[in-house]
């Protein structure tokens, strides 16, 4: 019976145009929001491993009330429970507190094993991950291309820039995976009909005994000062290719001193 | 002047650049210490400005993911109250820099493109959402770590006094949890390397599986080869290769795409190059809405030409 806690943050859509609030917080209201597609792959490996064996996968979130979609579609894919901790105190966290709420949720939690995905698609600073698994004093094998669960073992792959590597740990886990590990499942009609039916639980920061003053934007340990829009790059020249289009961008390569 | 402690990635001994580019950057903040887990060439850490070098020998630094580095360092801040820790923006440094962090109190910034230094004060560049937007951040708590992209300063060589220290630290059993057990070093392509490259020339699906062309305009040009993800998922190259959100961000002086769309994604890697080409059939392909020149035409025609003329012209 292995027990696996996937985390899972809800982002504003990636192809939709995402801005800033006044605040300089990610702007969550009016760009829409759906679970992170790099969060997919972790809820899949999760499922991969449950269904190979004997076990249960719990969706984490950690957000606003709509974040409560994320979790939702996790529970369509195949998740059998759901835990998602709101509170308006966690509103502008940053990295640090964002580890803390979900290591003491995932402390709160039966379990064996903790997945992620490798980064979100928002901030995308990669390192809540480890960060939690240095809270809870846990190993954490972080961008796994493959993952293996056998016993209490947990085997991954890595494919990295230098090498490949596999990389082992023992016991309780935290793994993060890259979209590497394959395509994640679409719900099915089954699956978004049994969603309706599984249990969410709603958590606060009291729930999780976590005080406000370790969490939000004010406690942060890092600010934003400003955000800027990129300026939009000038028209460009696009030529046809009439015979001669490899001669004209090596003209135009050459006018700017790359040949 | 107080220490900025700068994280040193180097390969058999070998330092990198973007290393380099950290102990550049350090000397605007202070006096840099390089930090080195195994082996780094000390006469090319003092070449680029470091006045100490603290090295790590323990084999546990190399057998075991992050922990025992991010338990080094985070000791070593501790101990010299440093202005400034810079590490390089790679998975690994990030995971390092993200813990010693938080074992210190300190702030964290990741992906930082700039760094600028005004008096005591540090403020950051980073490029966000697909490189749409920038922002500028700063530390508010302990000593910053910062993670820096490569290629955010050209590294420029300073005398430094280059006094090695060797640090005994003792690696707790609780890092020691997820082991290296095989590592298999990827041959060398000989070409420059992806995200440090000053030139890049990328396909994608449109290669149909052939990296010939794009091979040969990059080694016309001395470039790296990048790859849209759809090239990487078909298993035509690498994810090494891959360039966009899941793979490298790259910022080169020219970024070549042929046969690439210009999905968001892949934008999200190369948005920020000075100069963007781009080669495709289709002329509504999203990515012209990006380039500096464009080709409306088959890269299997128009590659060899531009390749064969760039040969020609360098005689
Ligand atoms: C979570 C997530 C993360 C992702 N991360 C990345 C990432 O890191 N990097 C990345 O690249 N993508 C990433 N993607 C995938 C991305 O959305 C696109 O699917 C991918 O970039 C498409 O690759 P492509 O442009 O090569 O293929 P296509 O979109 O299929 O485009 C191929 C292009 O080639 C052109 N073409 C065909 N034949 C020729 C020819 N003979 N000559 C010239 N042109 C030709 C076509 O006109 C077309 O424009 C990610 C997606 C998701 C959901």
């Amino acid at each position: 019976m292995t027990k696996i806690v996937v985390a899972v943050k809800y982002v504003p859509d990636a192809t939709a145009d995402r801005t800033f609030e006044s605040d300089n917080t990610v702007d969550r209201e009016n760009v829409d929001g759906l679970l992170s597609e790099l969060d997919e792959y972790a809820v899949e490996q999760a499922l991969q491993v449950v269904e190979a064996g004997d076990g249960e996968v719990t969706v984490l979130t950690v957000g606003p009330d709509d974040a409560a979609d994320a979790v939702r579609k996790a529970l369509q894919m195949g998740a059998d429970a759901g835990v998602h901790v709101v509170d308006d105190a966690i509103a502008g966290s940053d990295a640090f507190a964002t580890s803390l709420v979900l290591a003491k949720a995932i402390e709160k939690l039966d379990y064996d094993l903790v997945f992620f995905g490798m980064a979100s698609t928002d901030a995308g600073m990669g390192v809540v991950p480890t960060l939690v698994a240095e809270r809870l004093g846990l190993p954490a094998v972080t961008y796994a291309s493959e993952v293996t669960v056998n016993g209490d073992t947990v085997s991954i792959r890595r494919d990295g820039d230098a090498a490949s590597q596999t990389i082992e740990a023992t016991g309780k886990v935290v793994v993060s995976v890259t979209d590497q590990t394959g395509e994640a499942r679409y719900p099915s009609f089954k699956g978004i009909m049994a969603a309706k039916k599984k249990n969410v639980d709603e958590w606060s920061l009291a729930d999780l005994g976590i005080d406000a003053s370790e969490v939000g934007l004010d406690n942060a340990w890092t600010g934003v000062e400003s955000n800027s829009p990129r300026p939009p790059r000038a028209a460009g020249e696009i030529v046809t290719d009439e015979g001669d289009g490899g001669l004209k961008l090596v003209e135009f390569l050459a006018g700017k001193k790359f040949v | 002047m107080s220490e900025v402690l700068v994280l040193i990635d180097a390969v058999d001994g070998k330092v990198s650049k973007p290393s380099l580019e950290l102990l550049t950057i350090a000397r605007a903040i202070g006096a840099p210490s390089a930090v080195v887990f195994g082996d780094a060439d000390t006469a090319t850490l003092s070449g680029y400005g470091a006045e100490k070098i603290y090295t790590y020998a323990d084999q546990a630094f190399q057998d075991f993911l992050v922990a025992p580095k991010a338990e080094a360092l985070a000791a070593l801040i501790a101990e010299k109250s440093p202005a400034a820790v810079l590490v390089p923006s790679s998975a690994e440094g990030k995971e390092i820099a993200a813990r010693a962090a938080l074992k210190s109190g300190s702030g964290l910034i990741t992906d930082a493109v700039e760094v600028a230094v005004d008096g005591g004060n540090i403020t950051t560049t980073q490029s966000v959402f697909a490189g749409s937007y920038t922002v500028a951040a700063k530390v508010t708590k302990g000593a910053p770590v910062i993670a820096v992209k490569p290629n955010s300063v050209a590294p420029v060589e300073a005398a430094g006094a280059g006094a090695v220290e060797a640090v005994s630290f003792e690696v707790s059993d609780a890092a020691k949890g997820a082991k290296i057990v095989t590592s298999e070093p990827k041959a060398a392509s000989g070409r420059p390397e992806l995200a440090e490259a000053a030139i890049v020339v990328s396909g994608g699906r449109g290669t149909g599986g052939d990296f010939s062309e794009v091979e040969g305009l990059a080694d016309a040009l001395g470039a790296a080869v990048g790859a849209s993800r759809a090239a990487v998922d078909s298993g035509w190259i690498s994810h090494t290769f891959q360039v966009g959100q899941t793979g490298k961000t790259v910022s080169p002086q020219l970024y070549i795409a042929a046969g690439i769309s210009g999905a968001i994604q892949h934008r999200a890697g190369m948005q920020t190059s000075k100069t963007i080409v781009a080669i495709n059939k289709d002329e509504e392909a999203p990515l012209f809405e990006l380039v500096d020149f464009g080709v409306v035409g088959d890269l299997k025609t128009v590659l060899p030409q531009a390749t064969v003329e760039i040969n020609k012209r360098k005689g």
